[in-house]
């Protein structure tokens, strides 16, 4: 973990509803785990009390990168920001994926919306190439399939208006998938609470591992104001914790989601 | 030039900690800031048993300021010393540890516990939480109950005792002399504000907890008039808190009458504050031949 003033080096419209954010930051880009996060301070709001969190998307040198949508005041700001202009980043944050071991289970990837940029170095860095399963609600919603393709991973792609791939749920393909063989497989998940939720369902009745990366609204992103707490199992009882430092990302086992709100 | 400030026995090395609740237990921190630059380490509210805390949403931003109502999650005495004390005992600046119960023989059972422990520079004595079913705030807004948590915590233990004043009450100052004149070696001024926010959309409150703490820059007038009110009433030193985000804001606090003063919710966007806030004190004191910080203290001109 490490602030540093970074440089944006460019920040440009991705896809009709995403922006992608691309800083120099040498002393933290080489620090960078699969799943960790940036706690970004948009310098120019000078009325915010809060960082804003973002999944780091792609590590390049000595530059990171990340997927946003231009949906709050923060983001909002952000979007406005041209190449040059500086903002304060902690980072790299939390407690990310375990890169999958060569030889092992399969990794199955499943992504909703800009969850899917949160598991691209995770495909980068595993020796053993998966399926990645990305839904959305329409085309636009869909992220760097290309990149994830150029990984040499297979991409399968659902949207809920039919405008892209297979039309339905994420979790369509998934259990066909899962189904299909009885091969050792292991989920790793990004996207809404509810996608979440179904797939550590999938995970448990299919009695793969799972590993989720929980997206809670966070105030501090170092541990301290107990904000972002999710209600997880703890010897023979729960307790909160963290998503940004136990977490984000979590055994799906341990998530006691019937708790959770 | 000097920066040191006396808080009953505990000398700091300059006047500027952080706030509870919004610091951890320090070592989350050490790897972005050097803690021994502080005034002190103020650490979360701890009970004697461990606190599981409320249900989220426990936060919600507003404009310059949050909202939240974490319901005081901690570790308990035996969590805390097993698992924070090791790292915070080695500092070089004082911890103060601040304290809760839901009794007053509850508050008083911790102290003890407190002073047993030994190398605690003080107490801070949480009477002022609103975000907590029993204890908290229904210590802080009851003069007589307020006399006998700092009175009962005071028998225990000689550690400085700081009680951690509400905002929500007609005048401070009956709280204020109370606190002193129950053993109070300073005071802490002052706690979040009780507040709401509702989401128009589901028409569902923003906290689960329906109500919270406010706190932040838009809290900073309301603390800076209270401290002012409580200073002229004690003799004890205040520390002043709320909304903190820069020198000029602490140097406010300390003109109001503040002998210190605690950055809380600006450290959750921008943790250097604290050392920040140092750095331009010293320099604030330059510019004007400023040879001892407490030339600040109190300083303000109300009479035209």
């Amino acid at each position: 973990m490490l602030e540093q003033t970074v440089q944006i080096v460019s920040n440009e419209r991705d896809t009709d509803s995403h922006f992608r954010l691309v800083v120099r930051a040498s002393r933290i880009a080489p620090l960078i785990q699969p799943g960790q996060f940036a706690h970004v301070r948009v310098l120019p709001m000078k009325d915010a009390v809060l960082r804003r969190p973002f999944s780091i998307f792609q590590v390049e040198g000595d530059t990171f990168s990340i997927l946003y949508k231009s949906v709050g005041k923060g983001t909002e700001v952000l979007a406005r920001m041209g190449p040059g202009k500086e903002l304060s980043v902690i980072a790299p944050l939390g407690h990310g994926f375990t890169v999958p071991k060569r030889g092992g289970e399969t990794p199955l990837l499943v992504a909703g919306g800009y969850g899917m940029a949160a598991m691209y170095l995770l495909a980068q860095r595993s020796p053993q190439k998966g399926i990645v399963f990305v839904g959305g609600r329409r085309h636009v919603d869909i992220l760097c399939e290309k990149e994830f393709q150029a990984l040499g991973w297979d991409v399968r792609v659902t949207t809920e208006d039919g405008s892209h791939g297979e039309k339905g749920l994420v979790t369509k393909p998934l259990q066909a998938e899962l189904k299909r063989s009885t091969a050792r497989r292991k989920l790793f998940a990004c996207g809404p609470t509810g996608m979440l939720k179904a797939v550590g369902k999938i995970a448990e009745e299919s009695r793969v591992p799972a590993e989720l990366s929980m997206d809670e609204h966070m105030c501090c992103g170092v541990g301290v104001c107990l904000t972002c707490v999710i209600p997880v199992k703890a010897g023979d009882g729960w307790e909160y914790q963290r998503t940004c430092t136990e977490g984000p990302v979590f055994d799906s086992r341990k998530i006691l989601w019937e708790i959770a709100k | 030039m000097n920066l040191s400030v006396q808080i009953g026995k505990l000398t700091l090395q300059n006047p500027v900690m952080v706030a509870s609740g919004t610091f951890g237990y320090g070592v989350e921190y050490a790897q972005l800031l050097d803690l021994n630059q502080l005034g002190a380490v103020v650490v979360k509210g701890i009970r004697l048993h461990p606190v599981r805390g409320n249900p989220t949403p426990r936060t919600v931003e507003v404009a310059s300021g949050l909202i939240n109502a974490i319901g005081l999650q901690g570790p308990g005495v035996d969590g805390f010393i097993k698992k924070y004390w090791p790292f915070l005992k080695k500092l070089k600046v004082p911890t103060i540890i601040n304290i809760w119960g839901t009794t007053v023989d509850e508050y008083a059972e911790v102290a003890r516990r407190f002073d047993t422990l030994g190398g605690v520079g003080a107490l801070e004595l949480n009477v002022s939480c609103p975000n907590i079913k029993e204890g908290g705030a229904q210590f802080g807004t009851d003069v007589k109950l307020l006399s006998r948590v700092v009175a009962a915590c005071r028998k225990v233990t000689e550690l400085p005792l700081i009680t951690k004043m509400s905002p929500n009450v007609v005048s401070i100052a009956p709280y204020a002399k109370a606190a002193e004149d129950a053993g109070s070696d300073a005071l802490a001024v002052t706690n979040s504000y009780p507040a709401m926010a509702i989401d128009i959309e589901t028409r569902k409150p923003k906290l689960a907890n329906v109500t919270g703490g406010l706190t932040g820059p838009c809290l900073k007038p309301i603390a800076i008039k209270l401290v002012w009110e409580a200073a002229k009433v004690v003799k004890i030193p205040i520390i002043g808190m709320g909304g903190i985000q820069n020198a000029a804001d602490a140097i406010e606090f300390m003109m109001a009458g503040a002998t210190a003063v605690a950055v809380g919710t600006a450290n959750f966007y921008e943790p250097q504050t604290p050392l920040q806030v140092i750095a331009a004190i010293r320099e604030f004191m330059q510019q004007r031949d400023i040879q001892d910080v407490s030339e600040i203290t109190g300083s303000v001109q109300t009479t035209k």
